[in-house]
């Protein structure tokens, strides 16, 4: 018995630990793949090179200081002016609104679905969310322009509508636009809470509205408030909607609901027209802004993930 | 006959011809049996023979896993738990439950054995109740000092009698336990059971446990479940075997499904 098993790993190769072969197909699949991501990975670094590379021409002219805190904005007056804190004020503006709208739907529709829905609610109301999500905006923002903002102008006659443009209203818009974001992660992350805590707290004599507001939200507080950083950074970065909605904006520093307003995203898409000459003071303006606007994002970003990973650690 | 017979008090529930399905399938059926107040009744038995469907039946958790549906009749001091009036919120509050693994809520010592009373709007000094939860759980020299601690910060086994203590401040008449001591070190489990005895003073108590040593130390009665081989092929029906006396079910029982369990020939 034992010389005939001794037989069999000396004399073939059945018990051989090597490689039958060299396996190219599969050396080749994780190529491409790793191609994939390098890919991926270079054309990011290169955008964010591209980016930040006119910034050195852009304070050549301006004072970064007087970039930062500067509060009119007027790149092609003839006494030209970049102080940022305009656009900076409209973005801004646009998350508040965004956040006043999309918190509290987000929120609430994903109370709902994590803790209320039943099965076959929920797989009709996540995929109509999904596309919701993918809808694209210059449609939200005709709606907002040729509906929302009629409509809301006509509910708040106590108001004063002198323009036909509104950075309130966009900024609600947005917040339209970020419900099914905020709604989606948040229910994602209600849903992680363990069934298990769900059922302590009914043990313990307490109604569903109860454990969904006093033990479901508290467990799964970091992955809700990541999905606010997620939806306000979307705020930040939504263009078209500002674009229509609020339109182009004074030069002037506005806190408002029914003013016109420029965001930073409203201004690249406006003056970034192909048209504008490589080298000037315009130019560099675009990528002035478009690097603090794409610092900004990924600041929230980060806190976002930061949050997340916190809510993980508790769980896993 | 033995003549150590104890006699038996109210009865707290009453099962006859109970029966759970999930869905379609059959977990448990045909269960009868009787829980005596201020006793602790076991229920022993190998795994998936249906002894958390039924302990979760009495107090209606089995309500929270959609198609689970319960036939057949639970009273509980002779009321249908089961009648169209009976609210299972109600239910929950008069009979808590212990889990198998310790579910402290992430909040603080103090918030997780105050979440209860202030879920029913208790009235009295909060401090007090909890204060007084923690003695009965035997934990309150542990976490004097750090109530406002992180409840995921303490040991496996003070978590679960963090759990207990959160389950007695809300004054029940009933706790269930399933395997409660199953995720813990043995001296932990003495203590869980040290715990039990003095809590039966005041509560009925009713415990799963896959562990028979911990059944024949702590349980005044004991029923055995098995699953039923006799339904054929493929189903696994629970069934009670047999209910009775603790001491009986383990010197002496009727059934020898059962003799072969405890002596360990099965399961
Ligand atoms: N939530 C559930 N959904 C469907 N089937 C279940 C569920 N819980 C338990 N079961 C089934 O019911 C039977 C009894 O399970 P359980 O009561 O957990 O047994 P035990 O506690 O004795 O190990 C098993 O066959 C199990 O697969
Ligand atoms: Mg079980």
């Amino acid at each position: 018995m034992s010389s005939s098993i001794q037989g069999a790993r000396s004399g073939s190769t059945a018990n051989s630990l090597r490689a039958p072969s060299f396996r190219l197909g599969e050396r080749i699949v994780i190529g491409l793949l790793f191609g994939a991501a390098a890919i991926s990975v270079g054309v990011t670094i290169a955008i964010v090179i591209s980016l930040f590379a006119p910034l050195p021409g852009f304070f050549e002219y301006v004072n970064p200081w007087d970039f930062l805190t500067g509060t009119l904005w007027a790149p092609s007056f003839a006494d030209a002016s970049f102080g940022v804190l305009p656009l900076v004020a409209g973005t801004l503006q646009v998350v508040f609104y965004a956040m006043l709208v999309g918190i509290p739907l987000g929120l609430g529709a994903a109370i709902y679905l994590s803790e209320y829905a039943g099965n076959g609610v929920r797989k009709i109301v996540k995929p109509i969310l999904e596309v919701l999500e993918g809808l694209p905006t210059v449609a939200t923002g005709l709606f907002a322009v040729f509906w929302l903002k009629p409509w809301i102008q006509e509910s708040t006659p106590f108001l004063e509508w002198t323009s036909p443009f509104s950075i309130g209203v966009a900024g609600l818009t947005v917040g339209i636009i970020t419900i099914p974001l905020i709604a989606s992660v948040s229910d994602d992350a209600m849903r992680a809470v363990p069934m298990a805590l769900r059922e302590g707290a009914y043990a313990l004599g307490a109604t569903k509205m109860r454990v969904a507001l006093k033990v479901v939200l508290p467990a799964a507080i970091s992955g809700i408030v990541a999905s606010f950083v997620l939806g306000a950074s979307r705020a930040i970065g939504e263009t078209m909607v500002v674009l229509l909605v609020a339109g182009g904006g004074s030069p002037q520093l506005k806190i408002g609901f029914t003013e016109p307003a420029g965001a930073m995203t409203a201004f690249i898409a406006s003056r970034a027209t192909g048209e504008i000459a490589t080298g000037t003071i315009d130019y560099y303006s675009i990528f002035a802004v478009g690097a603090l606007l794409f610092l900004m994002t990924l600041i929230m970003n980060m806190i976002a993930i930061r949050f997340v990973n916190k809510f993980r650690e508790v769980y896993d | 006959m033995e003549n150590n017979n104890k006699v038996a008090g109210n009865e707290v529930f009453s099962l006859s011809n109970m029966s759970v399905h999930y869905g379609e399938s059959l977990a448990v059926d045909g269960v009868n049996l009787p829980i005596y107040e201020n006793e602790i009744t076991a229920m022993i038995g190998p795994s998936g023979c249906g002894k958390s469907t039924v302990l979760r039946s009495l107090n209606r958790m089995n309500d929270l896993i959609p198609g689970a549906k319960v036939g057949g009749q639970v009273l509980y001091h002779g009321q249908d738990m089961y009648g169209p009036e009976v609210d299972p919120v109600q239910v929950r509050k008069l009979i808590g439950m212990v889990f198998q693994k310790p579910n402290p809520f992430p909040k603080s010592i103090y918030d997780n054995v105050a979440f209860g009373p202030q879920t029913l709007g208790m009235k009295g000094d909060m401090d007090e109740i909890v204060e007084g939860a923690l003695k009965k759980a035997a934990l309150w020299d542990d976490v004097k000092d750090r109530l406002k601690d992180n409840a995921f910060g303490m040991s496996g086994g003070q978590q679960q009698r963090l759990c207990i203590a959160r389950a007695i401040a809300v004054k029940p008449d009933v706790i269930l336990m399933d395997e409660p001591c199953s995720a813990l070190d043995p001296i932990s489990t003495f203590k869980i059971e040290d715990l039990m005895m003095e809590l039966k003073k005041d509560y009925t108590i009713v415990i799963v446990t896959h562990n028979m040593q911990q059944a024949a130390r702590v349980a005044d009665r004991t029923a055995f479940f098995t699953v039923d081989t006799e339904r054929g092929e493929g189903s696994r029906v629970g069934q009670l075997v047999e209910f009775d006396e603790t001491s009986k079910i383990f010197s002496n029982p009727a059934d020898s499904r059962t003799l072969d369990y405890v002596t360990g020939k099965f399961g």
